[in-house]
């Protein structure tokens, strides 16, 4: 009993002690930014399609576009700063993807350049692939069964 | 280029921003109000936009807003889930193994690409700790 007794106190004493995020405003960030990287994105696919090109090839050239501006912006570790402010803003949109593969391959340089840069870069894309990946798999299959018996899943 | 900025819409860009960060403002709330790792949150993220994808939910927020919902990361897993219903009707059960990635194929490479260029050039000792 007097364990969880103290758990209780340090779990208090933690509370008390660690500042109370901020949560009004980092959500107004938040929305800002991953608002205006949403923007950015919708231009461009714009500027696509007035060239023409059809919406698939549009949407991949918006991700690359983002993803490449994300890049580099982490490699002038400009991005860990947004990130700081914008928080779930900038981790959200696919420049967060670009930054969870990009960051740990700079950080992980000096373990060399095959289990350092090679393998580090996928700690959080990793998941994100294989989750990802693997939902789209299944999302397919339910959509053949369904499909086959003319069901169709919307 | 006048003709350009004449064909947008201003109120899609309004949906877009207001969709987008309202997306963003979901992951800021649960970065803040529960204990949930940033990984976690993608990866929950992704997986839930595949399977609103999947059942076509996702598409009518991709029709009202735009890149305010493909952009963020719900829309990857749109992407790949979209990408394995296409992958289906092309090549049976075979597209449901190529369609998704497929899909995002662009996306995926040029992150790595990008990251291991970025890796060559970065200083090992940037990271401000």
């Amino acid at each position: 009993m007097e364990k969880i007794e103290t758990n209780k106190q340090y779990q208090d004493y933690v509370d008390k002690k660690s500042p109370n995020s901020p949560i009004l405003k980092n959500c107004f960030n938040a929305f800002w930014v991953g608002g205006l990287i949403c923007t950015i994105g919708q231009l461009i696919l714009d500027i696509c399609a007035y060239r023409g090109l059809n919406e698939e090839v549009s949407g991949t050239i918006t991700s690359i576009i983002l993803i490449g501006i994300s890049a580099f912006l982490t490699g002038l570790n400009l991005f860990n700063r947004i990130g700081k402010f914008a928080g779930a803003g900038s981790l959200i949109p696919i420049t967060g993807f670009s930054n969870s593969i990009v960051s740990p391959a700079m950080e992980y340089k000096s373990e060399g350049y095959i289990m350092g840069v090679g393998a580090k870069m996928f700690t959080v894309a990793g998941p994100v692939l294989v989750f990802g990946i693997s939902a789209s798999i299944l999302v397919g299959i339910v959509y053949l069964i369904f499909n086959t018996q003319s069901i169709t899943l919307v | 280029m006048d003709m350009f900025f004449q064909s947008l819409n201003i109120m899609d860009y309004v949906w877009c921003f207001v969709v987008g960060g309202l997306i963003c403002v979901i992951g800021q709330i649960l970065i803040d109000k529960t204990k949930i790792t940033s990984a976690r949150i993608l990866v929950l993220f992704v997986t839930l936009g595949a399977i609103l994808g999947g059942l076509g939910v996702y598409q009518y927020l991709v029709d009202f807003a735009g890149a305010g919902a493909t952009v963020p990361i719900t829309g990857f897993g749109y992407n790949l889930a979209k990408g394995a219903i296409k992958g289906v009707q092309e090549y049976g059960l075979l597209g449901a193994f190529i369609g998704g990635t497929r899909a995002a194929a662009g996306g995926i490479s040029a992150a790595i690409f990008f990251g291991y260029i970025a890796s060559l050039i970065a200083k090992p000792k940037m990271k401000k700790q």
